[in-house]
């Protein structure tokens, strides 16, 4: 089977498409058929409780994970996983990978490089860009984030939202042209969870389109378009975020959502 | 008992100690790199998902740990040559199975290296569109390698002992050269003396930066 697009303007199609994508681990089946569509500058927060494939789903979209079966397209690529087509090659994995950024709970800063380092890493190992012209750009994104003079810092030596905050400028200097996070402040203390989500405020801003696994309510209801709520491996309800998030139609994610009642009062907050 | 202790007689036999010395040591620096590329080759070859590659070298692997040098040594001086049908003489079958017991020892050494990096990282340079080679060389081996300096050098102090090994080959080495004095001296009290104190002046040093690495490394 062949999914390529017809040649509509980009404006018209998706900036992620996912079709039927199937994954599981051993017996375990972690995504059961999602199919997601996220439009150009569109921000998708994933919710759901631990186990029900949102992590996962989130790194199919850049094939850490790769999934059993079904399509993925991102911008202008797609990988086709469907029976009878051959499992993407290296090349073509990194290939793929290098136009989507992607920040993790644990930060995985490279820590025998400098925060600057970590920036530049990207564009001067895989785009072949010279380092004179990566280390302004990556200088560029550490004030972005508010860390210019944290440049020639090591990442152990800076708090957990500073690596955050780095890390995001690392996924950023390749350009890409989606952003995933997965739990990006779930590793964080609370008082240092506000300076990494005012970065990412600032990018659904700017026009990034942006898929997020959160636990963040409240952040979710206020900065994504489309909230998704997953269980067991299935999307279970999706719709608008304030619409999700306030007055959800199905029992289960207003069960899940019971959890986090206080979340309302810091968007009031934030917002105001 | 009384013994005259006498070392003079021993200035007159220093090039053969040189010699002696020189071929301890070259051998041991020749196979620890030999040794370090094997490893390299067996850990890398494990590590990946290439069965039929990694699977025999394992087998390579466990057989040359698990039996001792000394017997690897004279088998494949006097038992190789049979099977292969080229003989060999004793330095290149001492560089053989020096390099090949000392790349089993390092080949676990670097594969512990590899596999105690944080799939994190990996996870990190994949999603910056690394390749696998880049990966390694950038990301992975860099941080690796400096876990691995201690039990490198912990291990290449046992390749120079090891090299002892190679007098039973007629291998002109510091031991060697301490049987031929003895022979014709009849002392070897001075003589095994001076050889050992020769050895332990090589290794002390490198036991010492083994130590300070690791204290250095360990944070």
């Amino acid at each position: 089977m062949s999914t390529s697009e017809a040649k509509a303007p980009m404006s018209d199609v998706a900036m992620i498409e996912l079709l039927h994508v199937k994954k599981s681990f051993g017996a375990v089946s972690v995504l059961k058929d999602i199919s997601l569509r996220v439009p150009r500058g569109g921000v998708v927060a994933l919710i759901g409780p631990s186990g029900s494939g949102k992590s996962t789903l989130l790194r199919c979209l850049n094939l850490l994970t790769i999934p059993e079966s079904g399509v993925i397209r991102v911008g202008q690529s797609t990988m086709d996983f469907t029976n009878g087509h051959k499992l993407p090659r290296d090349k073509e994995l990194a290939a793929f990978r290098a136009r989507t950024g992607m920040v993790f709970q644990n930060f995985n800063l490279f820590p025998h490089m400098s925060a600057m380092q970590n920036v530049m890493e990207g564009p001067v190992t895989v785009l072949k860009v010279r380092p004179d012209e990566a280390r302004k750009t990556a200088l560029a994104l550490l004030d972005k984030v508010g860390l210019k003079d944290k440049a020639d810092v090591a990442p152990d030596k800076l708090s957990g939202g500073q690596k955050q905050r780095v890390a995001i400028a690392r996924a950023l200097a390749m350009k890409p042209e989606v952003m995933l996070f997965d739990e990006a402040t779930s590793a964080l203390d609370p008082e240092l969870v506000g300076e990494v989500l005012a970065v990412v405020r600032q990018l659904a801003a700017e026009g990034m389109t942006m898929v997020l696994v959160t636990h963040e309510m409240a952040f979710a209801r206020e900065v994504a378009d489309t909230v998704v709520f997953m269980r067991d491996g299935v999307v279970v309800e999706d719709g608008p975020a304030r619409q999700v998030i306030d007055t959800p139609r199905e029992a289960a994610t207003r069960a899940f959502l019971s959890h986090f009642h206080s979340g309302r009062l810091p968007a009031a907050a934030a917002s105001a | 008992m009384h013994y005259e202790w006498s070392f003079g007689f021993l200035l007159q036999y220093s090039k053969l100690i040189g010699v002696g010395t020189a071929y301890t040591i070259g051998f041991t620096i020749i196979t620890a790199i030999t040794g370090f590329i094997v490893g390299c080759i067996v850990a890398i070859a494990s590590l990946s998902n290439m069965r039929l590659i990694s699977s025999p070298l394992v087998m390579l692997v466990e057989i040359f740990r698990c039996t001792p040098v000394l017997v690897q040594l004279v088998w494949i001086y006097y038992a190789l040559p049979v099977l292969i049908g080229v003989e060999l003489s004793p330095a290149v079958a001492a560089f053989i199975s020096l390099s090949l017991y000392g790349g089993a020892f390092y080949s676990e050494i670097i594969r512990g290296g590899i596999v105690s990096i944080d799939p994190g990282q990996w996870d990190a340079g994949r999603a910056l569109g690394m390749r696998r080679f880049d990966l390694m060389r950038r990301i992975v081996m860099p941080q690796a390698l400096k876990r691995m300096i201690p039990p490198l050098v912990n291990q290449a102090v046992l390749q120079l002992k090891n090299t002892s090994l190679l007098s039973v080959l007629a291998v002109p080495d510091l031991l060697y050269q301490g049987q031929l004095i003895t022979s014709a001296t009849y002392r070897p009290l001075e003589t095994y003396t001076m050889i050992a104190v020769i050895y332990f002046i090589i290794l002390f040093p490198m036991t010492r930066v083994a130590r300070v690495l690791e204290a250095r490394l360990a944070h």
